[in-house]
């Protein structure tokens, strides 16, 4: 690095977006379409499902069978490169305190990872401060944000059913697939403890929505990504239709390292390091949007401090890394011993759950203040990595073929075994809303920089007694409906106030969100109700650091839908040149 | 693109990534050449440049001695012999792949050496042979004296606690590869429609899809 120096781009464009996830990647394809001139910013390479997917490998394709390695946390042929540590890029977390933290580097960033859960938030999510005093309302209610859903819905594709429910609202969906027999046990113990399972509602295309994307094949993979486009992946449904506008320009490996202002205070762009050189750049645009996720946009901002802006940039409020939350996570499992030594048949369906519990219940009658919904899992999953691990604590206890058996064994007899048990577990997570309170943050550590030689991020966060109990309320439920199935407990049933009722640690469940809130007060929220920086008119966010709450929904979906809403409001003022 | 559009998209994508689509199996192998061979065999295909780095630092090192390999492989033939249905750990590569997985996953190293060695030891206390020249007989006598976590003596807990893990990485190294597959009649990962479950299994348990599932549900029944 013998000469350092900064290498501007002479073009300027009329938007500068970082990151290329659900938020970033929704406000590129819309800038691009809408005939701006774009620049994309992603920090990892680039990545499309339709080459790079590990789609239909088997197991032992991976030489350690699947397992997960720091690469690939969720497994060797997991989509999402990196995730909980970035070798390189620490952060770090006050004392009594833990965050886990999912960072993806890759073009479509945890689009490639999650779940595909895409859940509408309801006309209460908007509004919880009404209703239980806690927290701050949105400055938007659920009117304002319906026709982006609709839209979202209609140009990405979600399989569910119009239920009518008031607060998990109906939507545009594509037919679902039926459930598995596992779910069709687990609706039955539903049923008979007054709890709702309903079909699932992913971004999977049960049915060809147009010439660019296929349908779904039934493979269960959609966490590897898909080579025919049939689920949405940011790369796959966004970034690359809108590279094919022309109009937008990816800078791959480019670690965004502050926002750039003038005199004025208003933003002119970027700069950051490029991973493959280590030279300097920057990169100017008439507009900044932000999509680096909710806690790297935080980190971006706090970082870009001057005259201006001392604070860092859009911080008057000083609330730009408060606020911060995760959904909550707690979990149980066994098998269900009707389904020993079922018969055989492909039972993949698509990548997840056919069917799911929404909240269900009024707070107003218990002890906590926000809801959960329930998410399923089981069947007759591929063998990878840990397939049968620890058949010596199981076959002691059920006749085999009518045999009952000393527990542990070898041989013919352990083969037997294996073949009787497989495809009877069945396990069952809740993700509830936490709720954001202002002395969980995160905050530029002064200590500690990344290989970069960026100011990381240190956390704060602790889970206080409304997810606790939310917790205790979950075990529960998913102890109540596992009884009903006739299923045996394995996993998940040793949880009690000590624990926090095995409550995973904030930031494991990779929801997190409220850093740099949308809210109708300047003096308490650094955006307003068009996630536009009240400080900064040409500055905007459009990840899950928007968030002024969590629901007890995934928030992609919801991410999705601001992300246009506020992308359609940036094109407006720029043709009327008021930003 | 319809279905068969998008299988067929699929399968054109899929000779370059190779996967073992049966219909793509021996045109991919003509298409590639050996070093794309090898690195698929790696694993190294479609990797982030650290992990291919990574991947190929575990392959070219060498964990266990030569006599604790062949101890593996007598061990895992042990606990998964031939049968009826299907073939034995040494017919799967098992040794091969608990030699990968220790280095990747280093906290089996200990127990799995130490392990070992146990064992080595009381065999030559009982039989003045190492594990793996004691005769059948011996070995099986031995097993038998570790296998059985709820009856094993006390003083035998370290041999349980050992052969506990050797099956466990047995047997999952076994049934991750064709073999185990077809042996536990695992059919899925390869294109298909669901159709929700077969109408036979629905009845043996008594279930049945609801008029409104048959209604909303995505259908490939045939008209």
């Amino acid at each position: 690095m013998g000469e350092l120096q900064i290498k501007k781009q002479s073009k300027k464009y009329d938007a500068v977006v970082v990151g290329s996830g659900a938020g970033g990647g929704m406000a590129a394809y819309v800038l691009a379409k809408a005939g701006l001139k774009v620049c994309l910013l992603e920090a990892g390479p680039m990545f499309d499902p339709a080459k790079h997917s590990s789609q239909l490998k088997n197991a032992w394709e991976s030489p350690r069978r699947g397992a997960s390695t720091k690469f690939r946390p969720f497994g060797d042929f997991d989509g999402s490169f990196w995730g909980w540590q970035i070798d390189g890029e620490p952060f770090t977390t006050t004392q009594g305190t833990q965050w886990d933290w999912w960072r993806a580097r890759m073009l479509g960033g945890r689009t490639n990872h999650w779940g595909r859960i895409s859940l509408r938030f309801g006309p209460n999510d908007f509004k919880r401060k009404s209703i239980d005093g806690l927290g701050e309302d949105w400055p938007i209610s659920y009117e304002d944000i319906k026709p982006y859903y609709d839209n979202v819905d209609k140009l990405i594709g979600v399989f569910g059913t119009n239920e009518g429910l008031y607060n998990d609202p109906d939507g545009f969906f594509l037919p679902p697939p039926r459930p598995r027999l596992h779910e069709l046990f687990i609706k039955k113990a539903g049923q008979q403890a007054g709890i709702p399972v309903i079909p699932s509602r992913l971004s999977i295309l049960t049915k060809a929505i147009n010439n660019e994307r296929g349908s779904c094949f039934y493979c269960s993979q959609c966490g590897r990504s898909c080579k025919v486009y049939a689920d949405f992946s940011s790369s796959s449904v966004l970034v690359i239709p809108a590279l094919k506008t022309g109009n937008l320009d990816l800078v791959t490996n480019a670690m965004a390292r502050e926002v750039l202002t003038n005199n004025e205070g208003l933003a002119t762009g970027v700069s950051y390091v490029d991973k493959t050189d280590l030279q300097e750049y920057q990169v100017s645009g008439k507009v900044v949007i932000l999509g680096a996720s909710t806690c790297e946009t935080a980190r971006l901002l706090l970082n870009s401090k001057s005259q201006r802006h001392p604070n860092g940039l859009a911080n008057s409020s000083n609330a730009v890394g408060k606020y911060l939350h995760d959904s909550t996570g707690a979990g149980m499992g066994g098998f269900v011993p009707t389904l020993f030594n079922r018969k055989r048949y492909n039972e993949d369906g698509v990548g997840g759950m056919h069917v799911y519990t929404p909240w269900w219940l009024d707070n107003k009658k218990l002890d906590f203040p926000r809801g959960y919904h329930i998410e399923y899992g089981g069947g007759m999953e591929m063998p990878m990595y840990g397939f049968s691990w620890g058949i010596e604590s199981m076959n002691g206890d059920y006749a085999v073929n009518g045999v009952k058996k000393e527990a542990g064994g070898y041989g013919k007899s352990l083969k037997e075994d294996v073949r009787f048990f497989y495809g009877a577990h069945v396990g069952m997570a809740g993700r509830g809303e936490a709720v954001a309170r202002i002395d969980n943050y995160c905050e530029i550590d002064p200590d500690v920089v990344d290989k970069y030689g960026i100011p990381v991020l240190r956390f704060n966060v602790k889970h206080s007694d409304y997810e606790i109990k939310q917790a205790k309320h979950m075990k529960e439920t998913f102890r109540e409906i596992l009884h009903n199935m006739g299923a045996v407990i394995t996993w998940g049933d040793k949880d009690d106030e000590k624990n926090m009722w095995g409550l995973n640690p904030p930031g494991n469940i990779i929801h997190e969100a409220g850093t740099v809130r949308m809210g109708a007060d300047s003096k308490t929220s650094p955006l307003n109700k068009w996630a536009q920086a009240y400080d900064c008119k040409n500055l905007f966010c459009v990840d899950g650091s928007v968030f002024t709450s969590q629901a007890d929904k995934n928030i992609t979906w919801t991410i999705l839908a601001l992300s246009m809403r506020t992308s359609e409001h940036i094109v407006d003022e720029l043709k009327k040149q008021n930003i | 693109m319809d279905r068969r559009d998008s299988i067929k998209a699929l399968v054109i994508g899929t000779v370059t990534a190779g996967t073992l689509l049966d219909a793509c199996k021996t045109e991919d192998k003509k298409k590639t050449g050996d070093a794309a061979a090898d690195s698929k065999a790696a694993g190294i295909e479609d990797r982030m440049p650290e992990e291919v780095e990574y991947n190929k630092e575990l392959q070219a090192e060498k964990f266990f001695t030569d006599h604790e390999f062949a101890t593996i492989t007598v061990l895992a033939d042990i606990i998964i012999p031939k049968d009826d249905v299907s073939g034995s750990a040494s017919d799967a590569k098992v040794a091969d792949f608990i030699e990968f997985i220790v280095k990747d996953m280093p906290h089996h190293q200990t127990p799995m050496r130490g392990g070992l060695r146990w064992l080595d030891l009381q065999c030559l206390k009982r039989y003045e042979k190492p594990f793996r020249d004691c005769s059948s007989q011996q070995q099986i006598e031995m097993v038998d004296q570790i296998a059985y976590p709820r009856k094993a003596k006390p003083e035998m807990q370290q041999g349980v606690t050992f052969f506990n893990l050797m099956r466990n990485l047995t047997v999952t190294g076994f049934y991750t590869t064709k073999i185990g597959y077809d042996d536990v009649g695992f059919v899925g990962n390869r294109p298909n429609q669901w159709n929700g479950v077969p109408p036979e299994v629905l009845k043996q348990y008594n279930m049945a899809y609801t008029e409104k599932e048959l209604k909303e549900c995505i259908s490939y029944d045939k008209a």
